[in-house]
């Protein structure tokens, strides 16, 4: 049988290949954002408005405006059309907004408000919190979830390890991946990203489990089969299951990026390249993490490091 | 065995009926009425904000810090808003506590939302209003002298029809809400809940002065320029304590309700706007339109997908998936009597949905795919049928429980605060993941062993219909 671990450092630094770009994405975002990824108003409190004016306008002009107005601070992106803006800017208050209004109809004619957020920056506060105790609250639920999914298997503790590492590897796809799109394309971290994340986080360890299951199902039938080809074996029984399923949330997520509202292509984005780097990592990733384990070959190496060196 | 599986048949069949009249477009409600058992229940699509267009503002007690609210004085403050937003005329306009100082307002469909935020947050204006010798009818919109501030009055106080008249009345203020001490509801002689009030020294003056000399005449109590209430002052009332009676009389709640408008309306708590989110009807209509063709595609290329890689059971489960569809949307509708009346649609909302979709066929391709194992290993078909919807469960058990309790968190963080998008999705996935247990496990095995009775030879010669 064709051993399909065998490649497995190969497989190891594929991943390293996405994730370590996505790491220094998010080192270079730290120091010049302040966060690994480009924070929305979700986060740091603000006003987003998308408007769409009668006749064509200049962002520099507006950006003026606001900046005659005491808001330094503030982008503005016109649309292909030439006639729809987004503007964020710090948190203004109702009067600030009427100024505003105001000098834009003056400057420009009437426009409609497409959309309008404003966020005080008490509750960019409230919602980091929520959401950095929500990220840990599953992660807390998916380790028990393992804890309990391998209670009875021997060598539990393995098995966990591996799945959470597959778990860890995937959030840092795709945030590594989002930190990248960040500094590239401007895209900012918002309350739908935080449920994007937590999602894959769920969904990662489920592709993990059930080849583990089959691994914990097949290893007392073929005793005398090296732990390698047993692996292999659950690999591929189960490798059709994995795939038939990925594809399907990805056929619907894919339908959705390409023909739904333009509001939620960051989410859905996330969503699918999380999905995506699930499958990847519970074949790729957590099995050979347990090969590795099971040949004890950390050690090895190490012995051999250290014989070298001594 | 077979006489139970046709009995679970007819049951799915009459609950795929059921639901498919729930999804239809032109029902209404369901309106029993058999003798002593009556049932309504309003069926509709609720959606949210972004998909209808309007305003959603999140409003906070603004106290110095350090200072907390009691969950009456909010509660009071809740209602001082629901009043103002009933005064608008918004259709399906929502205000909800949140959390120990915060209320959130959603108002679908507004047209001008700096205005609304402005009437929402206007703090509010208590008088007592001389009335004359006719009673003036409560709801009415009335021009009075006093002013408190010099800040242009938000809420209009003149309606549109008194303006053609060419002269407007004016009505005299007597006292203010800050000449009011406190306001609570008792009962009169007879029992019949009343209010009973008490003024500050220089209202107990004012009011002594007054009464005095306007004896059966009528007083107006008015907030915001609308009349609440317009009692008769029977006697003078100099010691500063006073009590107002209906001449239809209280109910305990109305009286409780003029209670906290004359104790929280002279004095409310100031609110601050500490969130607004404004979607223009156009990007709703918008959104809409593409979630239901993104969604639509989606599911057909699952649906084809499936047909071409498993086949017959593929076709099964094609089956179950849109059944899976017409339950999921029909509890959206129709809610689960008894637990909750229905789900708000929202984009994130809609995508949980197609997601579950995904998962819903998770659980058919585990046990297809260990039915198919199972009969390359050469066992007959219906061991092979039973030993796919066995050996499948825990892999099943698992994913779904793991999705599940993802949900749980999510829904824990979109009720922290304003973000009900996020609440949306967790709604949507759970259901989803829930109704595809259902569909998926109980659903598709009574489908296969139905078609496996009916034809079972057949299949056993035409393999490749079983997609080996």
């Amino acid at each position: 049988m064709y051993n399909l671990v065998e490649k497995r450092y190969w497989f190891f630094g594929l991943s390293l290949l996405i994730i370590i770009p996505g790491l220094i994405a998010m080192g270079i975002s730290l120091a010049r954002f302040g966060a690994p990824w480009k924070l929305s108003i979700d986060f740091t409190g603000g006003t987003l408005m998308e408007l769409r004016f009668e006749q064509k306008v200049s962002p520099e002009r507006i950006y003026s405006i606001f900046t005659g107005l005491g808001y330094g601070d503030t982008t503005v992106q016109t649309a292909a059309d030439e006639r729809t803006v987004v503007i964020k800017c710090k948190p203004l208050d109702e009067e600030a907004k009427a100024r505003v209004k105001e000098e834009l109809t003056k400057e420009f004619g009437t426009f409609e408000e497409i959309h309008y957020e404003y966020i005080g920056p008490a509750v960019g506060k409230e919602v980091t919190r929520a959401a950095t105790l929500a990220v840990i609250a599953a992660s807390f639920i998916i380790l028990s979830f393992i804890v309990f999914a391998f209670r009875k298997v021997p060598n539990a503790l393995r098995y966990g390890v591996c799945a959470i590492i597959a778990m860890i590897h995937d959030v840092l796809v795709a945030t590594g991946l989002f930190s990248i799109a960040g500094l590239i394309i401007g895209w900012e971290v918002d309350a739908l990203f935080i449920t994007a994340l937590l999602t894959v986080i769920g969904f990662s360890v489920q592709d993990t489990i059930v080849v583990f299951d089959r691994i914990r199902e097949n290893t007392p039938k073929r005793r005398g089969e090296p732990f390698e080809i047993i692996v292999t074996r659950s690999l591929l029984e189960t490798l059709h299951r994995s795939l038939v399923t990925q594809l399907n949330a990805i056929f619907v997520l894919i339908a959705i990026l390409l023909f739904g509202g333009a509001t939620i292509k960051q989410f859905v984005t996330v969503l699918l390249v999380g999905l995506m780097s699930g499958t990847y990592s519970s074949i790729f990733n957590a099995v050979p993490l347990l090969v590795v384990w099971e040949n004890r070959e950390i050690q090895k190496f190490m012995a051999k490091v250290f014989a070298r060196s001594s | 065995m077979r006489e139970r599986n046709l009995f679970i048949l007819l049951a799915i069949v009459l609950l795929i009926a059921f639901c498919l009249w729930v999804d239809l477009p032109q029902t209404q409600a369901l309106n029993i009425q058999l003798g002593p058992i009556k049932i309504y229940r309003e069926i509709k699509f609720r959606l949210g904000l972004d998909l209808k267009g309007g305003l959603q503002v999140v409003l906070e007690a603004d106290l110095p810090p350090g200072e907390k609210i009691t969950a009456e004085d909010m509660e009071a403050a809740r209602n001082i808003v629901q009043n103002r937003v009933d005064g608008m005329g918004v259709v399906e306009a929502v205000v909800q506590r949140q959390g120990e100082k915060r209320v959130l307002v959603e108002l679908p469909g507004i047209v001008n939302p700096d205005e609304a935020i402005a009437t929402l947050k206007a703090t509010g204006r208590l008088e007592f209003v001389e009335a004359g010798t006719t009673p003036l009818p409560e709801g009415l919109k009335i021009n009075t002298t006093y002013e408190i501030t010099p800040t242009p009055e938000v809420t209009p106080t003149i309606t549109p029809t008194s303006e053609i008249t060419p002269a407007v009345q004016v009505y005299r203020t007597i006292m203010t809400g800050k000449h009011l001490k406190s306001a609570k509801v008792g009962s009169d002689e007879f029992g019949r809940p009343e209010i009973d009030f008490e003024l500050t020294p220089e209202g107990t003056e004012i009011f002594a002065k007054y009464t005095r000399e306007h004896v059966g005449e009528f007083l107006a109590i008015v907030m915001d320029g609308v009349v609440i209430s317009c009692p008769r002052i029977r006697e003078a009332i100099t010691e500063g304590r006073g009590r107002i009676t209906s001449e239809k009389g209280f109910t305990l709640e109305e009286a409780r309700r003029l209670a906290i408008i004359l104790r929280y309306g002279a004095l409310p708590v100031p609110l601050k706007v500490i969130q607004t989110r404004v979607i223009g009807p156009t990007l709703g209509q918008d959104s809409i339109q593409k979630s239901i063709r993104a969604g639509i595609i989606g599911i057909i290329v699952v649906l084809t997908f499936m047909l071409t890689y498993y086949r017959l059971p593929g076709f099964l489960a094609d089956l179950a998936l849109i059944s899976y569809g017409l339950i999921n949307l029909a509890i959206y509708k129709f809610g689960i009597p008894g637990l909750f009346p229905g789900v708000t649609l929202s984009l994130p909302g809609i995508t949980g949905f197609l997601l579950s979709t995904g998962m819903a066929v998770d659980a058919n391709i585990l046990i297809f795919e260990r039915m198919k194992e199972e009969l390359r290993q050469g066992r007959p078909l219906p061991v092979a049928i039973e030993a796919g919807f066995s050996r499948a469960w825990t892999s099943i058990r698992d994913s779904n429980l793991s999705t599940l309790l993802t949900c749980v968190v999510l829904y824990w963080f979109g009720s922290n605060f304003g973000a009900s998008m996020v609440k949306g999705f967790a709604i949507t996935l759970f259901i989803g993941v829930c109704v595809s247990m259902f569909t998926a496990i109980t659903m598709t095995r009574t489908f296969i062993t139905f078609v496996f009775d009916l034809a079972g030879r057949l299949l056993e010669k035409r393999r490749w219909l079983l997609g080996i």
